[in-house]
């Protein structure tokens, strides 16, 4: 194992390796199929509709679960086969979980300190995490965003080289939301590697370096937020109110164009940077003027459903 | 066993009164209650010449041990199970049968230390005299622990919610409690019937308990029955405990 590892530090700098990974349950493929890589210091983004297999993929990186078939690797160790020495380096944030309800902070913190070799001190993590004047509260009398940076200070506390984040905003108010995303900027800006799995788009757009989507138990794509966006077929979306009827053959022929949709008058188009430039020719040759003009690049929302649906 | 989870788990029993009570001072306070009856203090034929109040210290020796074996032990490990508590310690180098192992420590502890206050509060209030033969009452006690603590377990096991065992819990606490001598002592039941219960954990463990108190070196078919519950319950418990 300590062989393996050292060769693994010499070829290249992935934190964790995920080749192949197949996991059925009762004859159904949950994950099929799926092949990663996350590098030091990334914030990696496993983005899906519920159901895809997310959840079961990181599973098995953590060492929860067995795969049926395929390679996992965390800082070179295999997650299940060897646990504890996986556990040291990979600190993690379950998306249900509890605590004993009598178990206050700062014993949840010092317990979990007390599991490792090299813990951090728990008292500037409990201050990072605003949990300082709740250290004598016990974990059932907290709030769901207190129990939530609860969690987050234990995924941290063994000093982890890469922590996994299982669906971290769900059910946090806007507000909070923010403040666990300057969080998870803060964590990566400390030379740790994040796996973010959610289904927030706003959040993967905002917080990751790169996405893996995953649909249907298998890789849909992985890019960076801006390179899915660029990728999927409707990237610009151009919006107006003709002052006169357009010919539909007209409007077909634009080049590159994903969509057309009419509204009350008003019509949606959605395509490239090249269709608003052939739009704007078309509406001058016929000197229509287009009234409330809207050109939005497509968000990372309208990718991941087109890239989902191409999927199905 | 993680010294760091046993003293936690400790810590949040004490914070229990309910368990507390239950385990710790009822089994003693029915002691004192039955004692303070007249006529537990005379002297009874179907005992063999001993008083109610003598007969009852070891069963409330076993009390103490059904009520943390089939009430809080299930309790505890089916909701650390149900509440994901289990699955929050996978993720970390500790093992979580180090929980399951620290709880059952501190339910075995805390019922051994109910079983002494009980002896003891026997001996200075009503005179009940300590087991004469004490190295034989200890071995039995801790046989008997051993059932309570693997019954516990395999009814934790048996249960997928907290809710199941509190009921498998109820439904099994009152035969144990009958064939402990709650409401007969064993030594005063009918011939046959006694017989059947002697093959129960707590019956057997109540014999046990009455020959090392009385001074009899221990027959080997009480706790020949006792280490027989006690495995087939562990290896039952290990076989069907489901950490999810």
């Amino acid at each position: 194992m300590y062989r393996r590892g050292a060769r693994w530090n010499s070829r290249n700098m992935s934190v964790i390796e995920v080749s192949g990974l197949r996991k059925s349950y009762g004859g159904r493929a949950v994950v099929d199929g799926v092949s990663f890589t996350v590098e030091e210091g990334e914030i990696f983004g496993i983005l899906g509709p519920n159901g895809a297999g997310k959840t079961t993929t990181v599973e098995c990186v953590q060492g929860l679960r067995v795969p049926d078939a395929g390679r996992v690797r965390v800082a070179g160790l295999d997650p299940f086969t060897d646990h504890e020495a996986t556990s040291r380096v990979l600190g993690a944030q379950l998306q249900q979980s509890e605590l004993q309800a009598k178990l206050t902070v700062r014993e949840a913190l010092e317990l979990y300190a007390a599991f490792y070799p090299d813990p951090a001190d728990w008292r500037p993590l409990a201050e990072r995490l605003g949990l300082t004047d709740r250290l004598g509260t016990g974990f059932g009398k907290l709030s769901g965003g207190q129990k939530q940076r609860l969690f987050i200070a234990l995924a941290l506390i063994g000093n982890p080289r890469v922590v996994v984040l299982d669906e971290l905003t769900t059910g946090l108010d806007p507000r909070a939301r923010r403040d666990t995303w300057e969080l998870i900027e803060d964590i990566r800006a400390q030379g740790v590697t994040v796996l973010l799995v959610s289904h927030s788009m706003e959040e993967a757009q905002r917080l990751c370096d790169r996405i893996a989507v995953i649909d249907q138990g298998r890789v849909a794509a992985l890019d960076t937020p801006a390179g899915l966006i660029r990728r999927s077929t409707g990237s610009t979306v151009i919006s107006f109110t003709p002052s006169a009827p357009l010919d539909e053959g007209d409007l077909a022929a634009l080049p590159a164009l994903a969509s057309v949709a009419h509204k009350d008058g008003r019509i949606t188009l959605s395509g490239t940077d090249e269709t608003v430039n052939a739009v704007l020719t078309l509406l001058a040759r016929h000197r229509i003027t287009a009234h409330q003009l809207r050109v939005t690049d497509a968000t990372l929302d309208d990718a991941f459903l087109d890239l989902t649906e191409a999927a199905v | 066993m993680n010294t760091a989870v046993l003293r936690s788990e400790f810590r949040l029993f004490r914070r229990e009164p309910g368990a507390v009570f239950w385990v710790f001072l009822f089994p003693t306070l029915l002691l004192v209650i039955l004692g303070s009856i007249p006529s537990f203090r005379h002297a009874d034929e179907s005992l063999g010449g001993l008083r109610p109040v003598d007969a009852y210290v070891p069963i409330a020796v076993l009390i103490a041990l059904i009520m943390s074996g089939v009430q809080t032990l299930p309790q505890a490990l089916t909701g650390y199970r149900e509440r994901g508590i289990l699955r929050r310690m996978r993720l970390t180098p500790v093992r979580p049968s180090a929980l399951l192992s620290a709880q059952m420590a501190v339910q075995g502890t805390v019922a051994l230390g109910s079983a002494l206050l009980a002896l003891a509060v026997g001996r200075l209030a009503f005179d009940v005299r300590l087991p004469r033969q004490p190295a034989g009452y200890l071995l039995a006690l801790l046989l008997a622990v051993a059932a309570a603590l693997a019954l516990g377990s395999v009814v934790s096991a048996l249960s997928r919610t907290t809710k199941i065992a509190s009921a498998i819990g109820s439904a099994v606490f009152f035969p144990m409690m009958f064939c402990a001598g709650v409401w007969i002592p064993v030594r005063a039941m009918p011939h046959a019937l006694a017989r059947v219960v002697q093959l129960t954990p707590f019956g057997a463990a109540a014999r046990a308990l009455d020959q090392a108190a009385a001074g009899h070196w221990l027959g080997w078919g009480h706790l020949g029955v006792l280490a027989a519950w006690a495995v087939l319950l562990t290896v039952g418990a290990a076989r069907w405990f489901r950490w999810e």
